[in-house]
């Protein structure tokens, strides 16, 4: 959903130039107009596939959520009553049961969220980083390293819930047959271990990705710099640190946007591992709001669910999208004279160790 | 210039038919009409072992439909996991099928989105009267004093399996006839891996059928005589806790079970891992999974005190399914020639033999298959002892709510965590909470 907002920016910007400009080429001789309209005209399948996909399901879908649209109305939505704002409140009303358990389900997403992109982030750097010196294999490792991401969502996810069961699973086994880590078999499923077995699928489909957009930005950081440092004596800390991680800046705001979409609204992943109805420790908001409208059938409360979270959503990307756009020229400059000093500072480590 | 030309006129066309195309939607309203009298769209659900089973025993009998109507029936078998969903979405968008099964617990929800062709006295002529079915099955059709909203097709109830040699081994010469000696049975038995009985925690249909029947034994209901959710009533909460309390009281229930919701119980049952499962037409079920037919027996389902009957007697739910008509269909004289084929006596008994379910209506009970020691006490407990789910139209929201509580009771005694009266209490209450107002 929110990608669309994201990718409709520069769209926007296109369309604003052009106004005028095609103001003016109206006095000028129609070859031009034809030049200039094509690309437009070219673009119009495109545009409407866009409209059909993406912008029309959500305006139906904000239409709904005002709209007391339970079984009795499913069959002709236009005759479902308008009841204005009473889904949102019922939502929003976090003493109340229904808004209590969307809030927990907040919580529990927003956790996951943080935790789920920050170790995919940190792994997949961390790999990436391990990864840019050619070695013997390499090729090797980085196409394992890209296996879970290769593989179907569902095939990979019910074989972690094979692993994680309770009796026969792989994961008890090893911790607890194998190496005694526990007293007893734990539960991976139901209860509160649920978010940890949520987590670990996550990472393991998620990291791959990071891995891959890390490995390629590293590719543009010039080796000249990495070898320059060497030789003002910056070690590997210092030169990942004074390097390689402000030159991958651009790449990572890209990078975890992306991936905190993913994560944020993932639905897959819960849905296969815990059926329709997830653990609490585990209730992640798409489940829930899947849960509200498809299991409970009622669609009005489960539309304003959605659009709390579209809202949501678009305020942490656009506020995301404002503070990175704005400091990014500011960025650019203070990578270079952070590279600078950073040179500095290793020849000044280096004229101290002398 | 001239590929540059064709591809923008391509673009426009392309254009032109995706607005064409969008504005074009399904239309979901009508009544029902005979616009296309040779064809019929059936929607199975899965009875047999697996959808290729299921499959294999309709197309014969779709086959003969065919031969005397010239009617084809085009079928698609959907798993269980779909079908609601997939009834939900053709109801919505008024593009489904003709017929489909239903769950017969789902009769009442379904019916209040009136997508369902009601059978009033009219349509039951049709499909030779309504007196031809059995009441019990008939009860599940649709809220009472409404036209039903399905017609019973196969029906089912629960019985007790045993393990045959476990009991022996454990000394046990009689199945247990009331939940005291189901617990002492189970207790004989359990030891060395092997445990009493088996459960489907996180199955919340599977929940709800257990609880449904241990309320009904104290003569509670989930629903006030109005339709309004009442989980919390003494009795409710009474059952909730007695079938937890297997798995952490009494400890008959292995902790495992908490987890399984697909059928995993009947497997260590055949696998002779535990002794006892409460079950619904299990036989077919024990036969693919290798199980000899000497190697298990059925008796009635457990009743607190005394014999199975009805009241608080009860020791079943009628379990079954119906076969219902999407209102919108283009064939609808074909589609209730296609239901009167379907519970016709002859295929009635043909199709319940080959699922191990008990015909719907009387007449093709009377069918020796369906008196060996099996199916006789299905058939016995349908007819005596089994009640209807609650018939009202928030009966899948109680099935989702308090189906969830129970299976978050199941894995706090799974973890060692101690279920009490009033833990019970307050996830019933959040339960109740989550159910529509209106």
């Amino acid at each position: 959903m929110t990608t669309t907002t994201a990718s409709a920016q520069p769209g926007e910007r296109t369309a604003g130039t052009s106004s005028p400009g095609a103001a003016r080429e109206r006095r000028r001789p129609p070859g031009r107009i034809r030049r200039i309209g094509l690309p437009y005209l070219l673009l119009l399948p495109a545009l409407l596939l866009e409209l059909l996909v993406h912008l029309v399901p959500m305006v139906i879908g904000i239409v709904m959520s005002f709209k007391e649209l339970t079984q009795f109305y499913v069959r002709d939505w236009t005759l479902a009553p308008w009841n204005g704002l009473d889904n949102y409140s019922m939502s929003v009303d976090f003493d109340a049961p229904v808004g209590a358990a969307l809030l927990h389900s907040f919580l529990v997403t927003c956790a996951f969220t943080v935790l789920s992109v920050g170790l995919c982030w940190l792994i997949g750097t961390a790999a990436a980083v391990c990864m840019q010196d050619a070695f013997r294999g390499r090729g090797l490792l980085r196409a394992l390293f890209l296996v879970p991401y290769a593989l179907p969502v569902y095939a990979a996810v019910i074989t972690w819930a094979f692993m994680f069961q309770h009796d026969n699973g792989l994961v008890n086994h090893v911790l607890h047959d194998q190496l005694g880590l526990t007293d007893k078999p734990s539960f991976w499923l139901i209860g509160d271990n649920s978010f940890v077995a949520l987590l670990v699928v996550s990472v393991w489909k998620g990291w791959p990705f990071a891995f891959l957009i890390v490995m390629a930005g590293l590719q543009n950081i010039p080796k000249e710099l990495y070898e320059a440092a060497a030789l003002d004596g910056a070690g590997v800390w210092q030169q990942i640190r004074r390097i390689t991680l402000p030159s991958l800046r651009p790449v990572n705001q890209v990078l975890v946007l992306v991936l905190f979409l993913w994560t944020f609204n993932d639905f897959n992943t819960p849905f296969v591992l815990f059926g329709k109805a997830a653990p609490e420790a585990a209730d992640l908001i798409s489940i829930h709001i899947y849960q509200s409208s498809f299991v409970t059938w009622n669609f009005g409360a489960g539309s304003a669910m959605s659009v709390l979270l579209l809202l949501f959503l678009l305020v942490v990307t656009g506020a995301y999208l404002f503070l990175s756009s704005r400091s990014r020229p500011a960025a650019g400059s203070a990578e270079a004279s952070r590279s600078v000093k950073a040179s500095r500072t290793s020849e000044e480590g280096e004229t101290a160790d002398v | 210039m001239r590929s540059i030309r064709a591809a923008a006129v391509g673009a426009v066309t392309l254009s032109l038919a995706l607005a064409a195309s969008a504005c074009g939607g399904g239309s979901s309203s009508g009544g029902g009409s005979n616009d296309s009298p040779k064809e019929l769209t059936y929607w199975a659900s899965n009875q047999g072992a697996s959808i290729e089973v299921d499959k294999k025993v309709l197309q014969p009998e779709l086959d003969k439909f065919e031969k005397e109507t010239g009617i084809k029936v085009k079928l698609e078998v959907v798993p269980w996991s779909d079908l609601l969903n997939r009834i939900l979405t053709a109801t919505t968008s008024g593009q489904g099928p003709d017929i489909m099964n239903i769950g017969n617990s789902w009769s009442a929800s379904l019916q209040a989105t009136g997508a369902l062709l009601p059978w009033d006295a009219e349509n039951f002529r049709k499909i030779g009267g309504k007196d031809r079915f059995v009441d019990a099955a008939l009860a599940s059709t649709g809220v009472k004093g409404q036209d039903p909203a399905a017609i019973p097709l196969y029906s089912m109830s629960y019985a007790l399996y045993y393990n045959k040699q476990m009991f022996a081994d454990a000394g046990i010469t009689e199945p247990p006839a009331t939940w005291d000696e189901l617990v002492e049975a189970g207790k004989k038995v359990s030891g060395g891996g092997k445990w009493g009985l088996g459960a489907e925690g996180s199955n919340l249909s599977n929940n709800i059928h257990q609880i449904f029947v241990l309320a009904k034994q104290r003569g509670a209901d989930f629903f006030t005589a109005d339709g309004k959710p009442d989980f919390t009533s003494d009795g409710a909460v009474a059952a909730v806790k007695q079938y937890v309390d297997l798995m952490a009281e009494d400890k008959v229930v292995a902790p495992g079970n908490a987890e399984y919701a697909q059928n995993q119980s009947l497997s260590d049952f055949a696998k002779g891992r535990t002794a006892m499962v409460l079950w619904q037409t299990a036989s077919a079920t024990f036969k693919s999974m290798g199980m000899k037919d000497d190697e298990w027996g059925v008796a009635p389902a457990p009743v607190q005190s005394g014999n199975p009957g009805s009241g608080t007697a009860t020791n079943s739910m009628v379990a079954g399914i119906n076969m219902a008509v999407f209102k919108n269909t283009d064939n609808i004289d074909g589609a209730t020639s296609f239901v009167n084929f379907m519970t016709s006596d002859a295929e009635q008994k043909i199709l319940n033999k080959a699922y191990g379910s008990i015909p719907s209506v009387e007449a093709a009970q009377t069918d020796p298959a369906f008196n060996t020691e099996a199916t006789a006490v299905l058939r016995e407990t349908l007819a005596d002892s089994a009640a209807a789910l609650p018939q009202v139209p928030d009966e899948s929201q109680f099935e989702t709510a308090v189906g969830t509580a129970v299976k978050e009771l199941f894995a706090d005694a799974a973890a060692g965590r101690a279920v009490t009266t009033e833990s019970v209490k307050e996830k019933l209450t959040k339960a109740q909470q989550q159910m529509p107002n209106k």
